[in-house]
């Protein structure tokens, strides 16, 4: 392998791994926000214990952000110091600010988040959180601009002298017209992950019939941002491929392993085919429904990858413009695929929990293990509405990992779809590498960065769901008795939320 | 001018970054020395005491450490924006150092931000191994990194660094190590000395103690082998400055006067960066043994690019320093261990609200 393709991988890795906490982070930050905007409202006990018990999820999940996003900050430079070079006039600007305005913010504002229960009034102490979460979205902005400006380069200039790109327009890098559709893309995607979180673990618990009053809530919360989020990430990602088929029209048709130019160009649902032949062998596809996506019209012309090729070719001189069209095919897919089934997830979910929240007598919610949910102590079987609401909470709970399998596909699919270039039209990816590291050196941290993050990625993982299983403690000299019944959960009495003096405002 | 100006500024950051996490570095360093089970006059059994030391111990440091590792990330930011071929020679040169920094201190924040959470004492081990060891390696790899930059790097026309991971070890790049290493668990210590009471500040103070002569004698061996290597009048002064604040700040120390100390403390690592970047300016990467290096000019970005960073700089910079001290007010009460007044069977102290939710 070439030190080309190390680097790549190494950027893939690093970067799709670093992009599994992001989203949850963005999302859960602001949902867990609204958790405890809700209690200082309503004063109802019940969305602080819930607070507490996602805020714990959230920053087990914000520190793993934390801690892969430091290696974001210089990986260009060591592994793309050529790249760093050409742009560093227009891509160090979004990144720099990034630093001075969203880092500190968040970084900040989290630490009095987390220590400043009994330090801060309560209002005070929910702006913390508010802050930290606005730091989440306003590095996503600068971020997503950096990149905007690889897939569709504006306001710079190449200078002559050194021939090295130039900004001159800050305007126009953070008001370019594809990160404003892909800004919205990104943060809406991030609330799909975080509301099929919220969904997978309530229902983990519901099934058990554990906590059944709070997970509901939760639950609802969950189907409510997934639902929203999900539609508004579609509506922003149609936007997304019309800007995508004007600026890099190459990426769109071999999205589609679409060959030739069509005019009500069909959908394909699947396709096999031959990539020297340039042609499809099997193909399954819906009528117009691509030219209404790249156009919004059915009969909008959508231009095939052996023209653009030629086009390219013919303005950029002789080389190949085609990305590696399986990977680009199959991730498009993906993304929208699995995405639209944490859709149909969440919405069923929403279904089973109106069917199962019929209000009792005295005002609180129906048991759902009395009307619809099997008591785990009895044969499922027996009870065929049982049966099939312990089938959909098992697929609540597996389908968390649907819009984290969108997320990396999405991401995979727009920068292997760029590829030859690095910035589109500017730079090809292989002009970009640093030129004075060896092969082997990149290998060595390649591998370093793997294991190291394989081994956190068990840590996380297993922490995440430890704590998110636990019960969600009683407040510290509220209700009743604690402990004794096996009721401490895994922390026991070590448990610092327990000793927190929460209620001392 | 504009350049000349993100010089400095660059400086700043580093300088904001080696007094914050200085201290952050040298605190999780001496986890095991300052959180150590108290012996005897306890009725608490011991595991829970050390615990309690311990959280008091990473207290001081859990509201604050991830915002003062920002300034590392700015300081990165701000080299690709304003000097991109600094950035970009910098970080490929000194390719598998930096890696080790950044594994370290990802090792280090996942430890402090799990340690709280861990649901066993293997996994709260683990998790003091993790701190300790991302305290020690980023000072002393960064202390390799900045001496060999004042020395000069081997590099092409094209500011390409050849300069292996075992040119950097020449015995120059190791004292700058070493020597920002016991800087920084002196700093730690100090720091500690601070912002607790009882018995883990006696034991931050003895430590400090035990740490200023090495610290001081490894000071002053760089100090004069940067004046021999590169010295002008401007370092020699700065140096002198800096190596006097080390001496006021163990004459605070001893005075019990733990605010000064830190204070005096601070000033000594801001001399110490100062003689970095005074050493080599006009340069931003110099040549080992002579030639022309890379300067701040040829590495500066446009004039555009350093006019609007320099605003977004100066509007936001003002902000942020000043959200910052405010969080370094909110936490500024001192945290005791399991010795604490109201603590006779180690629960319920202050210290454990304050080190006990560390998240």
């Amino acid at each position: 392998m070439s030190g080309e393709t190390i680097a790549r991988w190494q950027f893939g890795i690093t970067t799709v791994y670093h992009f599994l906490f992001v989203p949850l982070t963005i999302g859960l930050s602001l949902t867990v926000a609204s958790m405890q905007t809700a209690w200082v409202r309503t004063r109802n006990p019940d969305w602080l214990r819930l607070t507490r018990f996602w805020g714990k999820l959230m920053l087990i999940n914000f520190a793993m952000g934390v801690v892969t996003g430091i290696v974001q900050e210089f990986q260009f430079g060591m592994n793309w110091s050529d790249y760093s070079r050409f742009v560093g006039d227009v891509f160090g600007a979004p990144l720099a600010m990034e630093a001075l305005v969203a880092f500190f913010l968040e970084s900040t504002f989290l630490g009095l988040w987390i220590f400043g229960w009994d330090r801060l009034p309560r209002r005070v102490h929910l702006a913390t959180i508010w802050l930290a979460a606005g730091g989440t979205v306003i590095s996503a902005y600068f971020i997503l601009a950096a990149n905007s400006w690889m897939q569709h380069p504006v306001g710079y200039r190449i200078n002559p002298k050194t021939g090295r790109a130039e900004l001159t327009s800050i305007w126009k890098v953070l008001t370019n017209s594809t990160q404003l559709v892909t800004f919205p893309h990104v943060v809406a995607g991030s609330l799909v992950t975080a509301g099929a979180v919220l969904m997978a673990l309530s229902a983990w618990h519901l099934r058990r019939d554990h906590q059944v009053e709070l997970h509901r809530k939760v639950a609802k919360l969950g189907v409510g941002v997934t639902i929203v989020a999900s539609l508004a990430t579609m509506g922003f990602g149609h936007l997304q491929a019309q800007v995508m088929t004007k600026q890099q029209p190459m990426k769109m048709a071999s999205a589609e392993a679409l060959w030739t130019t069509e005019n009500n160009a069909p959908f394909s649902l699947f396709a096999y085919g031959d990539v020297n032949e340039g042609r499809n062998k099997v193909d399954l596809r819906i009528p117009d429904l691509l030219s209404f996506l790249a156009t919004n019209s059915p009969s909008g012309e959508v231009r095939g990858v052996q023209d653009i090729a030629a086009a390219e070719q013919a303005k950029y001189g002789p080389g190949d413009y085609t990305p590696v069209m399986g990977i680009t095919y199959w991730t498009f897919r993906l993304m929208m695929g699995l995405g639209g089934l944490a859709l149909v997830l969440a919405v069923a979910f929403g279904l089973w929990l109106r069917r199962t929240g019929r209000p009792a007598p005295d005002g609180s919610t129906a048991d759902p293990g009395a009307t619809a949910q099997a008591d785990p102590e009895e044969p499922a079987a027996s009870q065929p509405a049982g049966r099939w609401s312990r089938l959909l909470l098992l697929a609540v709970v597996w389908g968390a990992a649907l819009p984290y399998l969108a997320n990396s596909a999405g991401w995979i699919f727009t920068e292997m779809g760029r590829q030859p270039w690095l910035v589109f039209g500017v730079l090809r990816t292989a002009d970009g590498v640093s030129p004075g590291v060896s092969t082997a050196t990149v290998l060595v941290t390649l591998i370093g960065f793997t294991l190291l993050y394989g081994a956190l990625a068990v840590v996380a993982l297993r922490l995440f769901l430890r704590h998110g299983r636990a019960d969600i403690p009683e407040l510290p000299g509220h209700g009743r008795p604690s402990g004794g019944d096996g009721a401490a959960g895994p922390d026991g009495s070590d448990d610092d939320l327990d000793r927190l003096p929460a209620l001392a405002y | 001018m504009l350049a000349d100006f993100w010089f400095v500024l660059v400086a700043v950051l580093w300088t904001g970054f080696f007094i914050l996490e200085g201290f952050d570095f040298g605190v999780a360093a001496l986890l095991g020395v300052l959180g150590r089970a108290a012996r005897g006059s306890l009725p608490a059994p011991g595991g829970e005491a050390l615990e309690t030391d311990r959280r008091a111990v990473l207290g001081t440091i859990g509201p604050v450490w991830d915002g003062n590792e920002v300034w590392l990330l700015t300081a990165g930011g701000a080299m690709f924006a304003a000097f991109p071929e600094w950035y970009a020679s910098l970080f490929s040169g000194f390719y598998l150092a930096l890696f080790l920094v950044l594994a370290a201190l990802i090792v280090r924040g996942v430890a402090l931000e799990y340690r709280a959470k861990a649901t066993t004492a293997a996994g709260r081990a683990w998790c003091d191994r993790g701190i300790v060891l991302g305290g020690l390696l980023p000072p002393l790899l960064f202390g390799v990194a900045f001496a060999n930059i004042v020395r000069g790097v081997k590099m092409t026309p094209e500011h390409e660094v050849t300069s292996s991971l075992l040119d950097l070890l020449n015995p120059y790049g190791l004292l700058g190590g070493v020597t920002v290493l016991a800087l920084c668990l002196l700093h730690g210590a100090v720091f500690v000395t601070l912002k607790t009471a009882g018995q883990v500040r006696r034991r931050a103070r003895a430590a400090a103690d035990a740490l200023f002569v090495p610290a001081a004698a490894a000071l002053l061996a760089y100090f004069v082998w940067t004046v021999v290597l590169r010295g002008d009048a401007a370092v020699d002064a700065i140096a002198a400055v800096a190596f006097v604040a080390l001496l006021a700040a163990f004459g605070a120390h001893r005075a019990q006067r733990d605010g000064w100390a830190f204070v005096a403390m601070a000033a000594t690592l801001a001399g110490l960066v100062a003689t970095w970047f005074v050493a080599i300016a006009p340069e931003v990467l110099p040549r080992l043994g002579g030639g022309p290096g890379l300067t701040i000019h040829e590495a500066a970005s446009s004039p555009y690019t350093l006019k609007l960073m320099t605003v977004v700089a100066l509007v936001a910079t003002p902000v942020v320093l000043a959200y910052q001290a405010w969080s370094y007010w909110v936490f500024r009460r001192r945290l005791v261990g399991a010795d604490g007044p109201d603590n006779p069977a180690g629960r319920a102290a202050p210290a454990q609200e304050e080190a006990g939710i560390a998240s």
